[in-house]
């Protein structure tokens, strides 16, 4: 059976091969692994050897041609089945660019000893399943110990104290939460920054004035109101609620209530539950602005703002929207303290997607908060005070006195318009309202 | 127990080996009737005769590739190198060669030999009785090397580079030969390679060391704790392999590290036990690791004030102690 | 002992004539088998390859006048006619040249023909010239401190014959008059530098006599010769009189490796005038004088070594490389001086 004989790749870098002189003529018996002919790449000349036994029939390739591996040079005539091993993948070495740098001569290697060898032995492929995982190698950064968790490198020690950075206040970016010597420089120029930009130049201290120095968190604080406003376009909207049935219910349960679930019973968690319903129907007000598009966040995670020693803080109810009454005094009756003390976790702080501060608690009747940047809108609960009202029954007007307080919604005008606003207000208005003395909140 | 200095030890040691094991053989320049230039083979001719303690000619590569040969066909040499500043032609055979035969041959052929050799100065040696020789050998994987700075080490270290199957380069600083004196166990024991040891415990920094520094180290640590610095003081032991974590605990512990070394720093056992030290103890670091060494000259001029200038001294290492401190 | 002429037509009472067919049988498999070898490192599967044709005659005789159950062989990379000798199988050869994983040596490791022989106490730690000679005197101390009349035979070339280990080693077996056998296989070249640039003197025996022992020249293609002064070596060696230099003359009809083109310092005479200095053929040419062989019987010889290196080429080109995990293995004793 005739069977093609092709000139057998021999290397990775090499392509073609120029043919030398035939060593056995067409008619010749040929044994196998018999030379058949010369044949010379760029500086190695090497004999390819008949793949089979039996006659050589043609001769395709001429003296002195140039043949491409893999191409047909002659024919033989064989009795045998020939294994031809698979053909190796070639690969054409790229040459770096910079001419300084040089190139790769095609074809040129160095053998064991300073011979020519080109080395196949990898190029066909095992036989048999051999080689596992390569490379046992051992390298310093596998010996390097990161078992610290909450250790302060040398370096980071010492920009923290150049610096007067609070480590303890930075969320560190490195493995495992460590605070790396990035973090460092990044609350550095944090600051710088927000310092060149918005505090007034060429403050004056005189006579008796006292000049404080900001804590970190402070600082913190002061940066993050700046971005706040300077970022988003507020604009506010404001809406009465009359609380009487909310009032009556508490004066009504809060006995009960804090007897069976051993915790106090503050108008806060009835707020949040309605505001996280308001939020679930009203889901622009639940959103972030981000690279010019509005992302509507599905968690609610509602941000209650507690007044901390240090500032401001604000620890995040997760999923408020799918927790009871009960559930939310609970979980707001375990992470007020811990703000207020200063021992929030990551996950207190993490995720919020709007805010609701009470500042009715210190007496305000009327707010016009801050955006907590990047969420849509903040909504304060003002204090309740009873007040004259009218209310008109028929075509009846009567004063009564009722518990009555304002809620006061900043928003993000780029997300929000003043309708949107209102129906939420709404919302919230009508959810407050439907509570009475004999209401079954849970 | 009885007190001994560290020849007196190797002698003892190799006495009591060629004892326990008839295949132990002794070869090297004037082992035989003068018992070794520093007699630590005084009386062993005279006891074993000479098919076990051969006089070789003055050609270092044979001494080492005889005893290669012989430890491949059923005998334990201890070949001795007169002066490690003439190990230089032995080094074909012992890092060219007798590290490779149990991997060259995949197991079937074992090298277990041992290579005595005294190194050192601060002997008015010049520049070819003085050299520290440790670096090409401790590099060199399928090598052992040790190096025990006192009597009790002395006898532990050579009795188990004698008895292990691969080859061993036993490293004595001629300096410690009589100058240092201890108290060594009669009965029979031996310590294992590559365990360093605490030889002085302290809480405020830690010395890494070896050799005569070791004793060095030693005296300038009790000079620092009259001013109150705690200097722990570990005794290497084992050039190859290094006792990782014997040195990454200590210096974890104090969180200051001082590397004390007679060889010249470039490139030597010290470099290695910094990164060492780098790699595993960073976050515990209190300060900058520390290496302290002579002068990057050839070790070392033969007159008395530059070889003076050239040698870590204790007050030396004090100076390094203290300023270490003060970080 | 004084040198032996070239006196190839004799057999002696050591050596039948059906022993000395045997030798040539054992010579023309390691020809052909050394053949492939070339053949498969210009295919680029054997990496390297140093070539024992025309060395042939001279290792297959020297190792007939030893004791392969008990004597040592210290070699280096040219052996390849006394590994045969010492029945070594063309697939364990081959293992080596191709860097398989059963390479009985030193599992691909090293080089070919470098590591121990599974079976014979024969091995080579290096391809570093000469640094088996005070080895070897090594092994013949421990012998001699044994009692053993084991014979160790240390072979080397004439470049390693320049080198300090040699004379080391010589001395050093001199004084001790060690069962020592120093056989220098002499091809006149080391790589491409001639012998007249090695040496002064005319032979590598020559020098024996500044080391107290008998230097012995001989024509390394005579088997019958280098035998005969092999055994009287080794029969010296085992009744302690100590060591005896051999010099076998052989021709080296291929470049010092695969990697030499010896066109480069030989001219095409010398090239040419060398090949009638191939042993194989003069063996061939006595055999057929003794009619101990004829063209029938020849070919029939010729053919079935070809046969037996072609089945042991494809079954050991089909086998696996050695995988990385056990490159780990062996540096030193896992238990590493803990006692």
């Amino acid at each position: 059976m005739a069977f093609n004989i092709e000139l057998p790749h021999v290397g990775e870098s090499v392509t073609e091969a120029v043919i030398g002189k035939w060593l056995k003529a067409p008619g010749d018996t040929i044994e196998k692994y018999d030379p058949l002919v010369e044949v010379i790449t760029d500086k190695v000349a090497m004999d390819v050897p008949s793949p089979a036994t039996g006659i050589l029939t043609k001769i395709f390739a001429t003296e002195g041609e140039t043949v491409l591996m893999g191409a047909v040079i002659a024919e033989m005539d064989t009795a045998e089945e020939v294994v031809v091993a698979p053909a190796s993948t070639q690969s054409a070495t790229s040459s770096p660019s910079a001419s300084r740098i040089g190139t790769l001569v095609q074809g040129a290697n160095v053998g064991p000893t300073g011979g020519a060898f080109l080395d196949t032995s990898l190029s066909t492929p095992e036989p048999t399943p051999a080689t596992s995982d390569a490379g046992k190698g051992i390298s310093s950064g596998s010996r390097s110990s990161l078992t610290r968790k909450k250790g302060f490198s040398p370096v980071v020690t010492r920009l923290a104290a150049e610096h007067d950075v609070d480590l303890d206040s930075l969320i560190g970016t490195g493995l495992g939460g460590r605070v790396s010597k990035k973090d460092v420089l990044a609350a550095v120029e944090h600051r710088r920054v927000s310092a060149s930009t918005s505090y007034p130049r060429g403050i004056i201290a005189e006579g008796e004035d006292e000049i404080i120095e900001p804590t970190p968190i402070r600082r913190m604080i002061a940066d993050h109101m700046v971005k706040a406003v300077s970022e988003i376009p507020h604009a506010w909207s404001a809406i009465e609620v009359d609380v009487t049935g909310m009032v009556e219910w508490r004066t009504a349960n809060k006995e009960r209530f804090e007897s069976e679930n051993g915790v106090r019973l503050t108008y806060l968690p009835i707020a949040l539950s309605v505001v996280a319903g308001a939020l679930r129907s009203n889901p622009r007000l639940n959103s972030n602005w981000l690279d010019g598009k509005i992302v509507l966040k599905k968690a609610i995670n509602v941000g209650v703002a507690v007044a901390a020693d240090g500032g401001l803080v604000v620890p995040v109810v997760h999923n408020a929207a799918d927790a009871t009454v009960t559930e939310l005094a609970g979980v707001l009756d375990g992470v007020v303290p811990r703000s207020r003390s200063g021992n929030m976790t990551i996950e207190d702080v993490r995720g919020g997607t709007f805010t609701l501060n009470n500042t009715g608690s210190l007496g305000s009747v009327w707010g016009g908060a801050i955006i907590n940047h990047p969420q849509a809108a903040i909504l304060t609960t003002e204090a309740i005070v009873k007040r004259p009202v009218v209310i008109s029954n028929g075509g009846n007007d009567d004063i009564v006195v009722r518990s009555m307080m304002n809620i006061c919604l900043s928003f993000d005008h780029r997300i929000i318009d003043g309708a949107e606003a209102s129906e939420f207000l709404q919302s919230v208005k009508s959810g407050i309202e439907a509570i009475s003395s004999d209401s079954d909140l849970r | 127990m009885s007190e001994q200095t560290v020849i007196e030890a190797v002698r003892a040691t190799l006495q009591s080996e060629m004892r326990r094991d008839g295949s132990v053989i002794v070869l090297g320049e004037d082992v035989g009737s003068r018992g070794g230039v520093f007699l630590a083979t005084d009386g062993l001719i005279d006891e074993f005769g000479e098919n076990r303690v051969i006089d070789t000619p003055l050609a270092e590569s044979s001494i080492c590739g005889v005893a290669l040969g012989a430890a491949v066909n059923g005998f334990r040499p201890i070949a001795e190198i007169q002066f490690a500043d003439f190990v230089w032609p032995a080094i074909n055979q012992l890092v060219g060669e007798a590290s490779k035969v149990r991997y060259g041959t995949n197991g079937v052929k074992t090298a277990p030999m041992t290579v005595r050799i005294p190194y050192g100065g601060g002997v008015r040696g010049g520049l070819y009785h003085s050299q520290s020789i440790e670096v090409l050998f401790s590099h060199t994987p399928g090598l052992f090397v040790v190096a025990p700075a006192t009597p009790y080490d002395a006898k532990g270290l050579l009795a188990t580079a004698i008895r292990t199957d691969d080859p061993v380069i036993v490293l004595e600083h001629k300096r410690t030969y009589r100058l240092v004196k201890g108290d060594v166990p009669d009965e029979d024991y031996t310590i294992p390679i590559g365990k360093a040891e605490i030889k002085r415990p302290g809480t405020d920094m830690t010395i890494v060391t070896y050799g005569l520094m070791l004793h060095y180290s030693l005296q300038a640590a009790e000079m620092a704790a009259v001013n109150g610095i705690d200097v722990e003081v570990i005794d290497l032991r084992t050039l190859r392999p290094l006792d990782e974590d014997a040195i990454a605990e200590s210096a974890s512990r104090t969180g200051k590290a001082l590397i004390v070394q007679e060889d010249t720093p470039a490139v030597s056992i010290s470099s290695e036990v910094a990164a060492i030290i780098g790699e595993r103890c960073f976050f515990d670091l209190d300060g900058p690791i520390t290496r302290l060494g002579p002068p990057e000259l050839p070790p070392m001029p033969f007159s008395p004030i530059q070889e003076a200038a050239f040698m870590p001294s204790p007050e030396k290492i004090l100076a390094a102690i203290t300023k270490l401190s003060e970080i | 002992m004084s040198a032996t002429a070239n006196n190839p037509s004799n057999t002696t009472e050591q050596l039948s004539g059906a022993r000395l067919l045997e030798l040539y049988q054992t010579m023309v498999l390691s020809r052909y088998l050394d053949e492939r070898v070339w053949l498969l490192n210009r295919q680029g599967k054997a990496a390297i390859a140093a070539s024992a044709q025309g060395h042939e005659a001279t290792q297959v005789a020297c190792v007939e006048a030893t004791d392969p159950s008990k004597d040592h062989y210290l070699i280096y990379y040219r052996q390849f006619a006394a590994m045969m000798a010492l029945g070594t199988t063309p697939e364990e050869m081959l293992r080596g040249f191709l860097a398989k994983e059963d390479d009985p040596m030193s599992a691909a490791r090293q080089f070919p023909l470098h590591g121990a022989h599974p079976r014979v106490d024969l091995f080579n730690f290096s391809n570093v010239i000469a640094t088996q000679l005070p080895q070897a005197a090594g092994v013949a101390l421990a012998d001699k401190l044994k009692g053993s009349d084991a014979v160790t035979v240390v072979f080397f070339g004439d470049g390693a014959s320049s080198q300090g280990d040699t004379h080391e080693a010589m001395n050093f077996a001199g004084v001790h008059k060690l069962p020592l056998i120093f056989f220098c296989e002499n091809n006149r070249y080391a790589i491409s530098v001639p012998i007249e640039k090695q040496m002064r003197v005319e032979s590598v025996a020559s020098r024996a006599v500044g080391y107290g022992f008998p230097g012995v020249l001989v024509d390394g293609t005579d088997v019958v010769a280098v035998h005969e002064v092999t055994k009287a070596a080794v029969d010296r060696a085992r009744a302690g009189e100590g060591p005896t230099l051999i010099e076998a003359s052989v021709e080296r009809l291929l470049p010092h490796t695969t990697d030499d083109d010896h066109t480069r310092y030989r001219s095409a005479e010398d090239i040419a005038h060398m090949a009638e200095r191939d042993p194989v053929k003069i063996l061939s040419a006595l055999l057929k004088r003794r009619d101990l062989l004829n063209d029938d019987s020849d070919a029939e010889i010729h053919a079935a070594s070809k046969k037996r290196v072609n089945v042991a080429t494809d079954t050991v080109d089909a086998e696996p490389y050695p995988s990385v995990d056990t490159m780990f293995d062996h540096v030193v004793d896992s238990v590493g001086g803990n006692f």
